[in-house]
């Protein structure tokens, strides 16, 4: 990572996008004290969450304000049973017994996961897995969620049921909201903004109609295949004049175009 | 050539994992085996180079049942590629990782230097060649461990789900040069949930649900039937959501991908091109 500055406000739904390498999941690291307290390296500059700065806090204090989901939800679960994985992060808090408990569930709800309480995580599909791992970062309460790549090891229709649940968060609580995707195609209708990086570099930074306008810095990232589609017949003289971001964007355009 | 003949498989104490599969690999093809997660695809193709072996049925590769020889013999013909890079690497160095086999496999030195190099170029890791695979990111730790099966040049690769992490620009790279395998006689046989990957690359697709092949054929029909789709816990490709979304269109089904679709609405609408075109001047 070179130079970055970026200022994300509160309940924003951002997507951290850009080619294999650039530096997504190392700013992630950033964000939740895994750089520079567990990866070594060299870091300069200023880290501030909620107005504090976090340089120098420990994970364990970040842990609160920050929610982090990984990629592979097996590296997350290891309880016997969904609820105990959820109520772990409080019982290491010492957060009094009746609201923990309170807490776990309301979790538990909040992902959909409740029924499934006292399964074991390995009896559970991806999907499930992966939200009860989310689970167990929102009991914390956190004020963020940093989710980085959580759709990768799912089916694409387990992959679509996480991003709705991160959107609903997002939307009923005011979580703000750190996804790195390269599934563009699933996340661009939640995504408030999107940020490419490039070579350890901000590349892009906008909403996602204006920064999919920018073909010539986008060749590594897979845009939505509507807006791929939008981009090409561009290039043969269609007079299409909007980037879709979704396919009912793309069809209500298209029809307007070939009726005029 | 690949066949499986009525395998089931299952874990000890454990239902079955595969149910009666029947499977027929021609050599040169290219196939994606796709699914809902625990589908089984994982350990169907763990039984391509005998890793696991079926509980009843069989596994032939090149007409050698599986039972009969070791893995290592079968890993020179069928390399395997796990989904995670870190189950596979170990070595300090990406190109000690790539030339470990070699050299057990007995290569010259000078060799192994050319097929490293080789391999390195085509999967754009020249750069990280005395790299510790472990500083890479997760998209490049999967591309090392392609490599590092490449590089012996086996006659049937097989990965498993291997654009995890990889942006468009590397997925790309990947369809080029699964294309430029099967061009040289090889079987790829991709295991993957990348529905998009596959509707750009059109290769054919062996669908699993549950432990059975539910269905099997081109990525054009499979990926557009909605109940196949549906019962496999994929999604159809954006593109043909748009065509069907469309109706009143006609738009044929078989278009899965944008530059398909590209191709036919600037076809379908010549008109509307040259009118803007003549809007403009």
């Amino acid at each position: 990572m070179e130079n970055v500055s970026i200022s994300i406000e509160k309940g924003e739904f951002v997507i951290l996008t850009g080619p294999s390498g650039c530096g997504k999941t190392t700013f992630c690291r950033c964000l939740n004290g895994l750089i520079p307290n567990f990866y070594s390296g060299n870091l300069e500059g200023g880290l501030e969450v909620n107005g504090l700065n976090i340089i120098g806090k420990s994970t364990a204090e970040l842990a609160t304000q920050i929610g982090f989901v990984f990629q592979n939800p097996e590296n997350q679960l290891f309880s016997l049973s969904v609820e105990r994985d959820v109520a772990f992060g409080l019982e290491n808090l010492a957060v009094p017994r009746e609201e923990a408990i309170e807490r776990t569930q309301w979790a538990m709800k909040a992902t959909g996961v409740y029924d499934l309480r006292d399964k074991a995580p390995y009896e559970l599909s991806g999907g499930q897995q992966q939200r009860a791992a989310i689970a167990g970062v929102l009991a914390m309460r956190p004020s963020i969620l940093v989710l980085d790549e959580p759709t990768s090891f799912l089916d694409p229709r387990s992959a679509e049921e996480i991003i709705a649940v991160i959107a609903k968060l997002n939307h009923d609580l005011g979580l703000t909201t750190v996804l790195v995707e390269h599934r563009l195609d699933i996340v661009s209708r939640h995504a408030t903004r999107i940020i490419v990086m490039d070579k350890g570099r901000i590349a892009l930074d906008g909403p996602p109609a204006e920064v999919y306008g920018d073909t010539a810095r986008l060749i590594g990232i897979g845009l939505p295949r509507v807006t791929m589609l939008f981009h090409l017949l561009k290039l043969d003289g269609f007079p299409v004049t909007m980037n879709p971001t979704t396919v009912e964007e793309a069809a209500d355009s298209l029809r307007r175009i070939t009726t005029k | 050539m690949i066949i499986v003949e009525h395998a089931t498989f299952h874990y000890p104490m454990g239902t079955d994992v595969l149910h009666d599969v029947s499977l027929k690999i021609g050599d040169g093809e290219f196939i994606a085996i796709m699914g809902e997660n625990g589908a089984g695809k994982t350990t169907l193709v763990k039984m391509f180079n005998g890793l696991l072996k079926p509980n009843s049925g069989k596994v032939l590769v090149d007409s050698v049942d599986t039972n009969d020889k070791s893995v290592a013999q079968l890993s020179r013909d069928v390399g395997l590629i796990f989904q995670n890079p870190d189950h596979q690497l170990f070595a300090e160095t990406v190109a000690q990782e790539l030339g470990f086999s070699l050299r057990n496999f007995g290569f010259d030195e000078d060799v192994i230097k050319r097929r490293v190099t080789k391999v390195l170029t085509a999967l754009d890791l020249e750069r990280y060649e005395s790299s510790s695979p472990f500083v890479l990111s997760g998209g490049e730790r999967k591309r090392v461990a392609l490599a590092a099966i490449l590089v012996w040049d086996p006659k049937h690769v097989v990965m498993d789900e291997p654009t995890i992490g990889q942006d468009y620009l590397q997925k790309d790279r990947l369809r080029q040069f699964i294309i430029q395998l099967v061009s040289q006689g090889k079987t790829v046989i991709v295991v993957t949930h990348d529905v998009e990957f596959v509707a750009e690359c059109k290769p054919r697709i062996v669908l699993l649900s549950k432990g059975k092949v539910i269905a099997d054929g081109p990525a054009t029909k499979i990926l557009t039937d909605e109940k196949l789709v549906a019962q496999s816990s994929l999604v159809m490709p954006q593109i043909s959501v748009l065509m069907r979304e469309l109706k009143e269109f006609d738009f044929p089904h078989d278009i899965i991908d944008a530059y398909a679709a590209r191709e036919f609405i600037t076809t379908r609408f010549k008109g509307a091109i040259k009118a803007a075109q003549t809007m403009k001047k």
